[in-house]
């Protein structure tokens, strides 16, 4: 017991779980701030989860073939955008069920990538030699005892999820854009009746999930590591989801909501490695468990709007 | 004085209904028009046809002369056309600042430009008398309020022809008054007015000119100096109607509902009932008035077990059911007509046969042992069209595309189709057309013959008087007093309404 307890303090005390904590709670800060304006205008949006895995593979891909790892970035969110414009097709134009679309195209995916991943690099035992996004140490900052070491000496995309959180917030409540996307998300007929068009505001902001949530899988596959494996998500899609509705559909909440995610992923990684006596697969449970538990304390709370997850449509009018 | 509009031979229809027939009109510069028609004639339709909601299968929309396409709202808005909806089109999270500048171009670029939109909100509220908070969020607003957010809206856009879909049905006596000052104010700056209302005093008092709709088509367009309310209910319906409801003498049978010293609280955590204590017996109806927010809607969710009670007590056949749950009263034979017939009453997107029977779904026929009998439940729908003349293509159409007053009647079919002993009939007309509504009444009265117990809540003094037997005012969530139809007039229950006690008031006699 004591035992247990001077390994707990161990982990909580090395500055190196802190920087695994940001680092882990980047990909899924990543995709919630660029999932949250179509979550805002009403699309009810698990499909990132898919538009992740496409972007990890097609990273590696891009790397590999192009030789830089920038190149493979903007390669996966390219790849993810073109997935979720398919998403955006179905759910916005065609007016389709948001999480059967969702859950068809999470299942395409991960079929594709690993299919196309398999088709270029034969069987996994040749796993391709790509040399990943590298690390910036900010300087003077990353020269700060202890904090240095946690907080600048990341790859950039760990920096750049941590800005896109105020970025996020300040176009969601003090930009004209940000109004829009609310308004068409609560009330999509009101939102229609002065001009807006619902239909390109849900399809701009879908498009927007796509880039990022590519971003993301690409920092999965050539930020944290430098392999593609199938299915290498694990849920950080859904999970990133669920942070959002955590934070109640606000950038900083879904900040709260994406670090108590990375902070779980961090734990689970440094009891694996100590061992401790507890089976890995008990540990590997940790994040999601915080996350049903988020769940179940966040959603009593929330209000969902009566259009969310609703497909639009204009002739069909609920009331006169 | 020119032309601003016409319409020339607008048509549209939906799947199995021709909702606008080769309609014409016109609204002169500074003209009131009133909009005329029984439920389901196609007056929202039209509006939607020439605020770009709906696209006409044929027909010319004229502005200032000049033939106009208008594809969507921000064209209708754009050419000077406003319109608020029976259903109002506001976001209801955002402040009514929020909401007025939701589509329109912002002075700061991307940026909000709140402030500029606030002043100038503010100088509009002043110029025409409509007063609001513009920091308020929308949803914390009384209708009334946000009925003046939704023409100020329109305002602010600079329209120069105002539509107003039934504005009137959910406002108080002194909130249509004020309405119409505003809607006056806006015709002697030469701006036109389109108003949809069921009332004919309010036509009459306010409109310029009628058109009168009849099954999509216009069968009349007069002067409103030179008519009369009956001429205008006969070009209406098509024949006479009669504004008279027979009521046979009261026969009360033994007391059926029962309620004492009940107490609950409302939305905001206050006090909404405070000590309501009355009884009600067989064959009676019992008249609820009151201006609109005074607890009535808590009266109705606690008597129909929708509402938590904190204190008191409600008996029904002698059996206590303060803390019953809604299916158990049903079981007991009470039947609801909801004042909220969008939230509560209808299950939108479900068909009308499904929103007749919901309430009565575990009872034979129309269910054993959890397996529904459809073709019972088809031929009660059947029955219920015919008798209540709902306007539906099918017993399967989506109640979403019934006419405001049609899925009116789809919620009275389902109350009063199984006979109930208690009936809670919350505004039954609210939205009905002067026809149905008389129907209704009638409908009412053969319910008590029959010996049903009924509490009549309405804001109408009208139907409140014609209807009751003892009429009881609720003042601030209390019962200002309970007196019998013959023993009271409009002057004394005017002044409960306002808050006099029934004993106050017969002490102040000479
Ligand atoms: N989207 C729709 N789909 C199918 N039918 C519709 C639709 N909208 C309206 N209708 C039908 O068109 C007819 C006219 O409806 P409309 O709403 O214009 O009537 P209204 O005159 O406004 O009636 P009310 O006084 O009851 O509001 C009705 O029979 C209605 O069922
Ligand atoms: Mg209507």
């Amino acid at each position: 017991m004591a035992d247990l307890l001077s390994q707990f303090l161990f982990i909580f005390t090395s500055p190196d779980f802190y920087a695994a904590v940001l680092r882990l709670t980047t990909p899924i800060l990543l995709v919630a701030m660029g999932s949250i304006f179509c979550e805002r205008a009403g699309i009810m949006n698990i499909a990132i989860e898919g538009f992740m895995l496409m972007g990890a593979m097609t990273a590696v891909v891009v790397t590999y073939y192009l030789g830089s790892p920038w190149l493979g970035a903007l390669g996966a969110m390219l790849a993810a955008m073109v997935l979720s414009i398919l998403f955006a097709v179905f759910v916005v134009i065609i007016g389709t069920d948001h999480i059967v679309t969702a859950v068809a195209l999470n299942v395409l995916s991960l079929g594709a990538t690993s299919l196309i991943f398999r088709r270029i690099f034969g069987a996994m035992s040749t796993t391709p030699e790509i040399t990943g996004l590298p690390i910036w140490r900010i300087p003077l900052l990353g020269d700060l005892p202890v904090l240095g070491n946690i907080l600048f000496n990341q790859s950039p995309l760990v920096y750049l999820a941590f800005l896109s959180v105020p970025i996020a917030n300040f176009f969601m409540f003090r930009t004209k854009w940000g109004l829009n996307i609310r308004a068409v998300g609560e009330t999509p007929r009101a939102a229609d009746t002065v001009g807006l068009n619902v239909y390109r505001i849900r399809f701009y902001t879908i498009l927007v999930s796509g880039l990022v949530a590519g971003l993301a899988g690409a920092f999965l596959s050539i930020g944290q590591t430098t392999i593609f494996q199938e299915g290498m998500t694990a849920g950080r899609g859904y999970i990133a989801y669920t942070a959002i509705v955590f934070g109640k559909w606000n950038p900083l909440g879904a900040l709260a909501g994406a670090v108590i995610f990375g902070f779980a992923d961090a734990l689970q990684l440094r009891i694996q490695a100590l061992g401790m006596g507890i089976p890995y697969q008990f540990a590997l449970m940790i994040p999601y468990i915080f996350t049903i538990l988020a769940i179940v304390f966040a959603v009593g709370r929330v209000s969902w709007s009566a259009a969310y997850g609703q497909p639009y449509r204009r002739v069909e009018r609920s009331v006169d | 004085m020119g032309e601003m509009l016409r319409l020339d031979n607008i048509t549209k229809s939906f799947p199995g209904v021709l909702a606008n027939d080769h309609i014409s009109l016109d609204v002169q510069e500074g003209e009131i028009l009133a909009l005329l028609g029984e439920n389901g004639a196609g007056k929202t339709t039209l509006m939607n046809c020439l605020y770009g909601q709906l696209k006409p299968d044929a027909g010319q929309i004229y502005w200032r002369g000049r033939p106009v396409e208008i594809s969507d709202s921000r064209t209708a808005v754009a050419l000077g056309i406003g319109m608020v909806h029976q259903h109002f089109m506001l976001v209801p999270v955002l402040t009514v600042v929020e909401n007025v500048s939701l589509g329109l171009a912002s002075t700061r670029g991307l940026l909000l430009d709140l402030e500029h939109i606030e002043t100038r909100l503010n100088a509009l509220s002043q110029e025409f008398g409509l007063e609001v908070d513009p920091r308020a969020t929308v949803w914390h607003l009384p209708v009334g309020a946000q009925q003046r957010v939704e023409i100020l809206k329109a305002l602010y856009r600079e329209i120069q022809l105002l539509i107003l879909d039934e504005p009137t049905a959910v406002l108080t006596p002194k909130e249509v008054n004020d309405l119409f000052a505003v809607l006056r104010r806006l015709s002697a700056r030469g701006m036109s007015v389109i108003l949809i209302t069921h009332k004919l005093e309010e036509v009459m008092a306010i409109s310029d000119r009628v058109t009168v709709l009849r099954d999509g088509r216009v069968v009349g367009t007069v002067k409103t100096g030179g008519t009369t309310p009956h001429e205008l209910a006969r070009l209406m319906v098509g024949r006479e109607v009669v504004f008279d409801v027979h009521k046979p003498p009261l026969k009360p049978g033994k007391t059926v509902l029962e309620v004492q010293n009940l107490k609950a609280v409302g939305e905001r955590g206050t006090l909404a009932l405070n000590n309501i204590s009355f009884s009600l017996c067989e064959g009676e109806i019992l008249g609820i008035a009151g201006v609109d927010g005074n607890g009535q809607r808590e009266l109705e969710e606690a008597l129909c077990g929708l509402r938590r009670i904190r204190e008191g007590q409600i008996f029904l056949h002698g059996q206590e059911v303060s803390h019953c749950k809604p299916d158990q009263l049903h079981q007991l034979g009470l039947a609801h007509i909801p004042s909220d017939r969008l939230d509560r009453a209808v299950a939108a997107k479900m068909t009308v046969e499904e929103n007749m029977i919901a309430s009565h779904i575990s009872k034979p026929p129309y269910s054993k042992r959890g397996i529904l009998n459809l073709k019972a439940i088809r031929q009660f729908a059947q029955r219920s069209i015919r008798e209540f003349n709902i306007q539906t293509p099918s017993p399967r159409a989506a109640v979403t595309t019934l006419s405001g007053g049609n899925q009116q009647r789809v919620v009275l079919a389902s109350a009063l189709g199984h006979q109930p002993r208690v009936l809670i009939a919350a505004q039954p007309t609210r939205g009905l057309d002067v026809g149905l509504t008389q129907q209704v009444y009638e409908r009412l009265v053969q319910e008590r013959s029959r010996g049903a117990a009924i509490l009549l809540i309405s804001t109408e003094l009208q139907e409140i008087f014609r209807l009751s037997d003892r009429i009881a005012v609720m003042y601030r969530g209390e019962l200002m007093g309970i007196a019998p139809v013959e023993k009271t007039n409009v002057d004394q229950i005017g002044m409960m309404m306002a808050g006099v006690r029934l004993e106050q008031w017969r002490d102040s006699l000479p």
